[in-house]
């Protein structure tokens, strides 16, 4: 049985944990919607991306100049799992949910016979799979000290990517990141970035096919020359469209972790209360009895 | 007067979207103009000033620096790699000539060119600004 002042110290100990948990919570909550605004302002553009992608992609279909990067080698041999995480632990199953994806599909795809290596980009993702895969881990991309994730920073994971795929260390390459759904659900998602997706080129064909009708484009320069530019650039708008979803899926992941965590010490907080309050009437009834049978012993 | 949707998006967010009179566009094989009715185009923009006119936007000057545009019946959009008010792209294009000053150094033969063309360019563009 604890004593009251080992009571009192643990309340006041649960009680600081609480305004800890309670202060994260309204930070994440804050900077979610920051978070998620810029994850939806970014939408128009990488819808856009999509379907001038698919409408040229339709213009060249059978090429045998068409960019590697959108038909792949024909091989696939080495796949790339490029892990998106959060650099932050503390909010609830969030990193782990996109690591064990990645991971079973590295599992089934090893399986397979081929060769899986990894790409992580975000801190925790990393100290997660060098437990088991630390030889695989190609590289480490960190933004702990960013406050907000910029264009910039997509262009450097995807020239990094489109580098690794140039000097052919790998054949396909699929983004883990977690899809923003809502403020208590973040899915994880997987997407093939090289070759580019064919289900995605679908979608954006059937939004230009409802809008621009058949209408027969003219290229200026020739359409080999502007899918060389182009899909490098979709490969950066990809991952940073994952990587506003992820910052988003965090905070979100973080509120509910948060908001969990103040509940939890709320009513621990209670329970040890009535604990204290049961100990201290005990010892005062106890003392009370010691006085009264000390009195009728005169 | 006829006028057209025009749509000016870069990674970071939806900049312009309303229905115009007249847009000029930096391509990457010369400045062309699209008006109501232009036939669909789908071109490559290097560095240059995008030229927004009538319309509900008003008349607009915005810094581009590369990317692509799509003219189709439904209107147009410009897809740029980063954007700029004109007006504030001052030290904007200052830094990115820095940058490819540096980057050219590394550069020799046809991407050397290429980078000096690039620029040059960027040089014009500021010097407009």
């Amino acid at each position: 049985m604890p004593s009251l002042k080992d009571l009192r110290v643990r309340i006041a100990s649960v009680k600081a944990t609480q305004k800890i948990t309670k202060a994260m919570q309204l930070v994440a909550a804050a900077k979610l919607r920051r978070a998620q605004e810029a994850a939806v302002a970014a939408r128009p553009y990488a819808a856009r991306m999509a379907s001038v992608l698919a409408n040229l992609a339709s213009s060249t279909v059978g090429d045998p100049d068409a960019p590697v990067l959108l038909t792949g080698r024909g091989e696939d041999k080495v796949h790339l799992l490029v892990v998106c995480t959060a650099d932050r632990g503390l909010c609830g199953g969030f990193n782990t949910s996109i690591v064990r994806k990645a991971v079973a599909d590295a599992l089934s795809l090893t399986a397979a016979g081929k060769t899986v290596r990894f790409l992580c980009v975000g801190r925790k993702g990393y100290d997660i799979l060098r437990r088991g895969y630390r030889n695989q881990i190609i590289d480490v991309i960190e933004y702990k000290g960013l406050r907000r994730i910029g264009f910039t920073q997509a262009q450097e994971v995807a020239q990094k990517v489109v580098g690794l795929f140039d000097t052919a260390e790998f054949d396909v390459a699929t983004l883990y990141y977690a899809e923003f759904r809502s403020v208590i659900s973040q899915k994880p998602t997987a997407l093939q970035l090289i070759p580019a997706a064919p289900s995605e080129l679908a979608q954006g064909e059937e939004a230009t096919g409802a809008a621009g009708g058949d209408a027969v484009y003219e290229y200026e320069p020739e359409p080999a020359v502007i899918l060389d530019a182009l899909v490098p650039r979709n490969i950066a708008v990809q991952i940073f469209r994952a990587l506003l979803e992820n910052a988003a899926s965090e905070q979100g992941a973080r509120m509910t972790a948060m908001d969990n965590a103040t509940r939890n010490a709320g009513e621990m907080i209670d329970r040890l209360t009535l604990e204290f309050n049961r100990t201290r009437q005990a010892q005062i009834t106890k003392e009370l009895i010691e006085i009264i049978s000390g009195a009728e012993a005169l | 007067m006829a006028t057209f949707h025009f749509e000016l998006v870069s990674p970071e967010s939806l900049l312009i979207s309303a229905e115009v009179d007249e847009v000029r566009l930096p391509g990457a094989e010369g400045e062309f103009q699209v008006l109501p009715g232009h036939a669909p185009v789908l071109a490559l923009l290097g560095p240059g000033i995008v030229e927004v006119k009538g319309g509900e936007a008003g008349a607009k000057r915005i810094f581009i620096d590369g990317g692509f545009c799509d003219v189709s019946q439904k209107g147009c959009s410009v897809l740029a790699e980063s954007a700029v008010d004109v007006a504030e792209a001052g030290p904007r294009i200052d830094a990115i000539i820095a940058e490819a000053e540096k980057d050219a150094q590394l550069l020799e033969h046809a991407p050397l060119d290429e980078a000096n063309r690039r620029i040059a360019t960027l040089r014009s563009v500021r010097a407009l600004v």
